[in-house]
């Protein structure tokens, strides 16, 4: 995995909406997904869920599953708040406990 | 293999389920249908677009079991906000995704347990004491959906919060009054337990 050359041009393709212009000025910091901990749910099921809905793979999403599991919280996904909601609204509709705050640590 | 999920050839799961298990699991799936309640168009004006811009509520549920099902998608659940202003932005913010989220979300739960329900009256038509369920991959998602649900509800109603409650279960004496709805939790974790199976490559 040599190729350090090839990178898209991911940042020439970014356009200002015009949602963005108006949207309510806020300190540059991304949001964060974070799951909790749930004794119900299974340890399978989480991890499935991580790999189906974010397309983590196996290692990622179990590793996650864990985290939540034994910490109580893991930070699933993160990005703009707008994502986030979305994110969280799809790990509501599978059952599992999230919510989003700005990362502020 | 009774009450366990396996996967068919080609893609889906097959489970043989007798006649009680099938009426447990379809009296299960009725009464989270009753709790999460009638769809929009069962209680809105007949307009279509009106329907499509139908807000939720903003205040959370107040029934437990509803409460697990829709949180609040803002708000620490484990820290106390910084100050009152940061609690009363929290609130503010959970109330609008609230409005903006939570028919969509009772909606694609009901659509879960509908298909539960639709799978299992196919099932009893065809069936004489019991019967083989086979799921196409779209079905058993559904299924997954709506055993999660319900195993959340169950877990919610026996007050399943930490880990040790979940242990304790395994150990209730037989008269323990919880011990029925106990049975069905540890039935449908297990079913769900070899469902996810079937759909993990």
């Amino acid at each position: 995995m040599g190729h350090v050359t090839a990178a898209a041009p991911i940042e020439i393709e970014k356009t200002e909406s015009a949602e963005e212009v108006f949207a309510v000025p806020e300190p540059d910091v991304p949001w964060v997904t974070i799951v909790h901990n749930d004794p119900v749910n299974l340890m399978s099921y989480v991890t499935y869920v991580f790999q189906t809905y974010f397309g983590y793979s196996k290692d990622k999403a179990t590793k996650l599953m864990l985290d939540v599991h034994h910490k109580g919280r893991a930070v699933v996904s993160s990005g703009t708040r707008e994502e986030m909601e979305r994110d969280v609204q799809a790990m509501h509709g599978y059952g599992l406990w999230a919510t989003l705050q700005q990362d502020r640590k | 293999m009774p009450g366990h999920f396996e996967p068919l050839p080609g893609g889906g799961a097959a489970v043989a389920l007798d006649d009680v298990e099938i009426s447990i699991i379809r009296s299960l799936a009725v009464q989270l249908l009753e709790l999460i309640g009638p769809g929009p168009a069962e209680d809105a004006p007949a307009d279509p677009l009106a329907e499509l811009f139908a807000e939720g509520p903003s205040e959370p549920p107040t029934d437990p079991v509803l409460k697990r099902l829709f949180p609040d998608a803002y708000g620490d659940p484990e820290g106390a906000p910084a100050d009152a202003q940061e609690a009363a932005e929290e609130r503010a913010h959970a109330a609008e995704f609230r409005r903006y989220t939570e028919n969509d979300l009772r909606a694609g739960k009901r659509e879960n347990a509908l298909a539960v329900i639709h799978s299992l009256n196919e099932l009893s038509q065809a069936g004489e004491g019991g019967a083989v369920l086979k799921l196409s991959p779209q079905e058993s998602r559904r299924w997954l959906g709506a055993l999660n649900d319900l195993r959340l509800a169950i877990g919610s109603r026996l007050d399943i919060t930490g880990e040790d409650d979940a242990d304790d279960l395994y150990t209730l004496p037989d008269e323990d009054p919880r011990k029925p709805m106990v049975m069905a939790y540890l039935w449908l974790g297990g079913l769900q337990e070899t469902l996810v199976s079937t759909l993990l490559p």
